[in-house]
């Protein structure tokens, strides 16, 4: 055999190699999650762990692994979240693709997307040290760690990646459509909200699940500000404790092979699921968007 | 009316950067007639359209200077209101570009951005429109499907109508035919002489048969340079310039 035949058979093998590992890696994670996780029902039953009310692993007696209370905590964290990322997120991508030209478009562009990399753990630092006790004298309250501050704090973690990919979503919006509406006579912001915001629909959508995405994972910033009680809030003010939280704080202490240390799996299985539900449609709907245009 | 000057261009010249597209530029247009607008490809016919409704304001390098006057008001003029001046000068694009949105929105899209009318008002013009533009009959019955599952030519007349429902007095064309077949060419040419009774057209097109099928009037550039303008007939049978001539003999295309 040639000398080069043989470099590029060891070529593609290290590359095989390599893709293989990645892939086998992960399966294992998986599996590793899927068995330890599903032993939570030998010890407690799966109607008990998906609608459980209570969440109370050190409770004597009687532990109670309930779902509701963590996922409730995950949720509205992340509704609040999206609700203030969402339109804040949204108009700043339309003002920097819209109305932004040239080197100065691209500055402010790699100033939000540094703004992704930004580490969790100093913006938790700043929701304790900082928003926390602003919200406790604004609005009177005992502590200003809970669900607001979670919100706001994860708002402003999900805003780089909501910018960023509706940023691109509105760049691949034909430039014709835009000298369709402006020979119309159509102004620059009537074009935005009526043209090119519509047409880039789907994948500011697909924008808007990867906030999600990054909300609904994110643990060490939600877990110094959240307040970490596994209540279901009744208030915006009210301590809230989050999937990702509770199986931060409560791992470091468990032992090993209980009920309670498989039941952090099985909320880990859920987060995974979350992940996963949510990153299948964004990526069809980036998929669509791309499809839409090349007529 | 036919005759009367609707848009007169005087001593137009444009830059983008230090380019010197259009040099001198100076003709009329006159009123309810087809006017082209020919030339070679980069001759700046399609600039030099793009002038009259300022479209090149868009272009952050275009520099223009001269006059073009509508209705004795020069559009350059810081009075005019450019939103105002779109709307009473349509204009269609080389290749159909409809929204991705429904027939009718697409119709409907100006009237509800210039505020022209309730919803009935609004689906009587865009009935209006849609006639006018030759296309009511192939898509009255199918009017919420996307825009883009018409075909070419129909897209283009959707543009058209989209264009006229406002109720513009003028109506630009540039190369609006270059994308389609022959047949739905053929269509929109004869569409195009209809409408000039209501409108005063300019078309910009390299197709001299296409300027000598539906045009009263023409304008022939070159390089940035109006090599000659007058009535179709005479410009195409006795050519006074020579670069004309050359053109017309396909000595360059």
């Amino acid at each position: 055999m040639k000398l080069r035949n043989l470099g590029d058979r060891a070529a593609r093998l290290v590359f095989l190699a390599n893709a293989l590992l990645a892939a086998v890696v992960l399966l294992g994670i998986l599996g590793y999650l899927l068995v330890y996780g599903l032993r939570t029902f030998t010890g407690t039953s799966v109607a008990g762990f998906l609608f459980g009310g209570r969440w109370n692993p050190d409770a004597y007696g009687e532990p109670v692994y309930g779902l509701v209370p963590l996922l409730a905590g995950s949720f509205f964290t992340t509704l609040i979240a999206l609700a203030v990322g969402i339109p804040v997120g949204v108009a700043g991508a339309v003002f920097i693709a819209e109305r932004l030209k040239g080197r100065f478009r691209v500055v402010v562009k790699t100033v939000v997307e540094l703004f992704a990399g930004f580490p969790s753990v100093v913006l938790g630092f700043f929701g304790l040290v900082v928003v926390a006790p602003f919200i406790s004298r604004l609005f009177n309250v005992p502590s200003g760690l809970g669900l607001l501050n979670a919100g706001f704090i994860l708002a402003l973690m999900s805003l780089p990646t909501i910018i960023s990919v509706s940023d691109d979503a509105l760049r691949v919006v034909p430039q014709s459509y835009r000298e369709a509406a402006y020979a119309l006579g159509a102004t620059p912001w009537t074009t935005a909200i009526r043209v090119v915001l519509p047409a880039a629909k789907s994948g500011i959508l697909a924008a808007v699940m990867l906030g999600f995405g990054r909300a609904i994972g994110e643990t060490m910033a939600v877990l110094m500000v959240a307040g970490n009680a596994a209540i279901i809030p009744k208030a915006i003010f009210d301590p809230v404790q989050t999937i990702t939280a509770t199986i931060a704080i409560e791992l470091g202490e468990v032992p090993f092979h209980t009920t309670h240390f498989y039941a952090l799996f099985a909320l880990g299985l859920v987060l995974f699921l979350i992940a996963l539900a949510t990153n299948l449609v964004a990526e069809s709907l980036i998929r669509r968007e791309k499809k839409s245009f090349t007529l | 009316m036919s005759g009367e000057t609707r848009i007169a261009i005087e001593n137009l010249n444009l830059h983008f950067g230090a380019n010197h597209v259009l040099r001198d530029v100076g003709f009329n247009i006159p009123a309810n007639a087809v006017t082209a607008i020919m030339g070679p490809s980069g001759c700046g016919k399609s600039t030099l359209l793009r002038c009259i409704n300022r479209m090149n304001d868009l272009i952050l390098s275009a520099r223009i200077t001269g006059r073009i006057v509508i209705d004795g008001e020069n559009v350059y003029s810081p009075r005019v209101d450019v939103i105002d001046l779109r709307r009473r000068v349509g204009m269609v694009f080389q290749k159909p570009n409809p929204f991705p949105k429904s027939i009718f929105e697409n119709v409907a899209f100006g009237l509800r951005i210039h505020r022209l009318g309730d919803s009935g008002e609004i689906r009587a013009r865009v009935e209006k429109a849609l006639v006018q533009a030759n296309l009511w009959e192939e898509v009255k019955d199918r009017l919420q499907d996307n825009a883009f599952s018409l075909s070419g030519g129909q897209q283009q007349r959707l543009c058209l109508a989209r264009a006229i429902a406002v109720g513009p007095e003028i109506v630009l064309l540039d190369e609006p035919a270059s994308a389609l077949d022959p047949h739905s060419t053929a269509k929109l040419e004869e569409l195009i002489v209809e409408l000039k009774r209501e409108y005063t057209i300019v078309i910009v097109t390299h197709n001299m048969q296409q300027a000598a099928r539906v045009s009263d009037h023409c304008a022939f550039l070159m390089l940035g340079e109006l090599a000659e303008w007058g009535k179709t007939e005479q410009v195409f049978t006795k050519p006074k310039d020579k670069r004309t001539e050359d053109f017309l003999m396909g000595k360059f295309g």
